[in-house]
């Protein structure tokens, strides 16, 4: 096991490297030339020249990329070109935010799922099982932004108990554990939640199903062991591929929640992209995604090397 | 496959092959057609792509001309079936037309992924070793992302717009399908009748043709379908940011997103076009379902 997980994390180096060189090589997939498209029209060509210069954009691409990469890692993704400030600055206090959100989904979509989807296995082909199937489904078919409107109409605009949009009270930005907040929350987490909950639910389904289905489990009902102790059994060998399917998703969630952000004007990661995209601050842009997939690797990883450690049987090659 | 149809065939009056191809097909659509859920998936979906073709002969109102003394008025005004947008302009022509748009969009990027996902994953599979490592490498870099802040990335940098747009969500869905298309290809390369083909002389094309693409495309086929309800919800979400067609173009994600800041004034106008989404994404989904059970392909 020692040996998949040391090859495994060899493995995620070249991933890394890759997922930068795409964040790199995103500000050339403009339509314009990056420093054209900052500078304001009645710039002289000589102004455009200089600030080329100033910021390395005159050598070749390789060696942008290599001076690029060496600042990043120290965590200096340049500055905003909007407020000025450094990047990592803005990225810091809306990963915050975006977490909390994440966090608060996957918890519930998870408690949600694990729970419906157990049922549904045990109860297999009867209207209940039809049911959490159907609404697992409606789930990971519905477009979550638009519930996250129906839910600001309803819950916000129609009964007036929760905010419809902000992290609390007005556009502050920071952060309190009081009830004021953790209102502001309740919305975006159940929107969030809908995706997640409904692949998890399924997961959970399929595994337990296919435990279920085990000698060994009739066997633990012969040697007369309460159902409950059973079903304890059951989960606990239906959890690595739960866990590891919550994991991933807590993954796209971090990535995912632009457009529930967009949705209540949550200042989180998500927010932060859509404004760097319509302003086209690209070194925002750049910075904001090259963290997030830098997480999302890093979840990917410790998922796998969690499953292994959860269940050693999962051979690997 | 009945029995006299055996029977007719080993007395050599149906060819075989034609007999077991025929009796496959045959029984996929029987199983499909007793499939109620599918049945009415299928009807809805043709129904809503039909709506679409023929929006300039069934809409109402030009969808593109607003009446400013009209503007959002409620579904089951009189003239304005669905009411009116933020702009006075008819919602139900709106809606026709926009799913021109959203359909398009959510499409033809999964038919494009089809393509070059699923020669890329056959070529890994059928040729491994290095070709394989390297096209299969290439994909787990795009893997690294969430797909969709890859897409809002893209789309983002390429700085919106449709065609980005179509770019964009091609680019997220070509990995998904490399490689399922991989290794269902590399299964059917380890199976004896291919190695049989090949000791009785059959060239490398034939056993792709005749062997290896008969058996994989089914699964490819199936797998891909059950992208389409992503793709539409992704394509959506990209316009309902600002990054997919441009005002006054009427699609349903753009129409969400402008409506949304009407909630306070008409709050269920900004239901009908997620409602859209929704039904067709929800639609496609099911069908992929069922369309892989009566095909009988497990992934």
């Amino acid at each position: 096991m020692a040996n998949y997980i040391l090859r495994r994390l060899l493995y995620a180096i070249p991933i890394a490297i890759g997922v930068t060189v795409i964040c790199f090589s995103l500000i050339y997939l403009g339509p314009s030339d990056p420093i054209a498209a900052v500078m304001p029209d009645e710039a002289s060509a000589a102004d455009v020249q200089r600030i080329r210069e100033a910021y390395g954009f005159d050598k070749p691409v390789p060696v942008q990329y290599a001076l690029w990469l060496m600042r990043a890692v120290q965590g200096d993704f340049g500055n905003s070109l909007q407020s000025n400030r450094p990047v990592l600055d803005e990225l810091i206090p809306a990963l915050q935010n975006t977490l909390r959100l994440a966090v608060f989904a996957a918890a519930l979509s998870f408690a949600i799922a694990v729970v419906v989807g157990s049922v549904a296995a045990y109860s297999q082909g009867t209207w209940l099982d039809k049911t959490v199937t159907s609404f697992a489904i409606t789930g990971v078919s519905v477009p979550h932004y638009w519930v996250a409107i129906m839910l600001v109409i309803v819950f916000a605009v129609e009964l007036g108990w929760l905010p419809a949009m902000g992290m609390g009270t007005g556009s502050s930005r920071d952060w309190a554990w009081d009830a004021e907040h953790m209102k502001a929350l309740i919305l975006p987490v159940i929107s969030l939640s809908l995706i997640p909950a409904g692949i998890i639910t399924r997961t959970t389904r399929a595994s337990v199903l296919e435990v279920l289905s085990h000698d060994y489990v009739e066997t633990l009902r012969a040697k007369g062991l309460s159902e409950a102790t059973v079903l304890r059994h059951v989960l606990k060998n239906a959890s690595p591929t739960v866990l590891a399917v919550t994991g991933l998703q807590f993954g796209h969630l971090l990535g995912g929640s632009i457009l529930i952000e967009t949705v209540f004007v949550w200042p989180g990661t998500g927010f932060l992209l859509n404004e760097s995209i319509f302003k086209r601050d690209l070194p925002v842009l750049q910075g904001t995604i090259l963290v997030l997939a830098m997480f999302f690797v890093f979840v990917n990883l410790t998922v796998d090397i969690m499953q292994t450690w959860l269940d050693p049987r999962i051979k690997r090659d | 496959m009945s029995a006299d149809s055996v029977a007719a065939a080993q007395a050599g009056e149906i060819p075989i092959g034609q007999l077991r191809s025929r009796g496959y097909w045959r029984s996929v659509w029987v199983r499909l057609r007793r499939d109620k859920v599918s049945v009415a998936c299928a009807a809805v979906l043709i129904l809503i792509a039909l709506s679409a073709i023929f929006a300039p002969l069934l809409s109402p109102h030009d969808p593109y001309q607003g009446n400013v003394v009209k503007r959002l008025a409620p579904i089951g005004t009189a003239g304005y079936l669905l009411g009116t947008d933020e702009l006075g302009r008819d919602m139900l022509s709106r809606l026709l037309y926009g799913g021109r748009v959203s359909l398009f969009i959510g499409l033809f990027p999964v038919f494009c992924a089809l393509i070059v996902g699923g020669t890329a994953g056959i070529a890994a599979g059928f040729i491994g070793g290095r070709t394989n490592m390297a096209i299969m490498r290439l994909m787990d870099v795009f893997y690294a992302f969430p797909s969709i802040l890859l897409a809002i990335a893209i789309s983002g940098a390429l700085g919106g717009g449709f065609s980005n747009v179509i770019l964009a969500l091609a680019l997220i869905l070509v990995p998904p399908i490399t490689r399922v298309a991989e290794s269902v290809t590399t299964q059917v390369r380890s199976y004896d009748f291919v190695e049989a083909a090949r000791a009785s002389g059959a060239g490398t094309w034939t056993i792709i043709r005749v062997h290896v693409l008969s058996n994989v495309l089914g699964p490819i086929f199936i797998y891909t379908t059950s992208l389409i309800s992503f793709s539409i919800i992704v394509a959506s979400g990209l316009s309902f940011l600002g990054l997919g067609v441009t005002p006054p173009t009427a699609d349903w994600g753009l129409m969400l997103s402008t409506l949304r800041q009407a909630i306070w004034i008409n709050p269920y106008a900004a239901a009908l076009p997620g409602l859209m989404i929704f039904v067709t994404s929800l639609s496609f989904n099911l069908l992929s379902d069922g369309l892989r059970s009566a095909m009988d392909v497990r992934l």
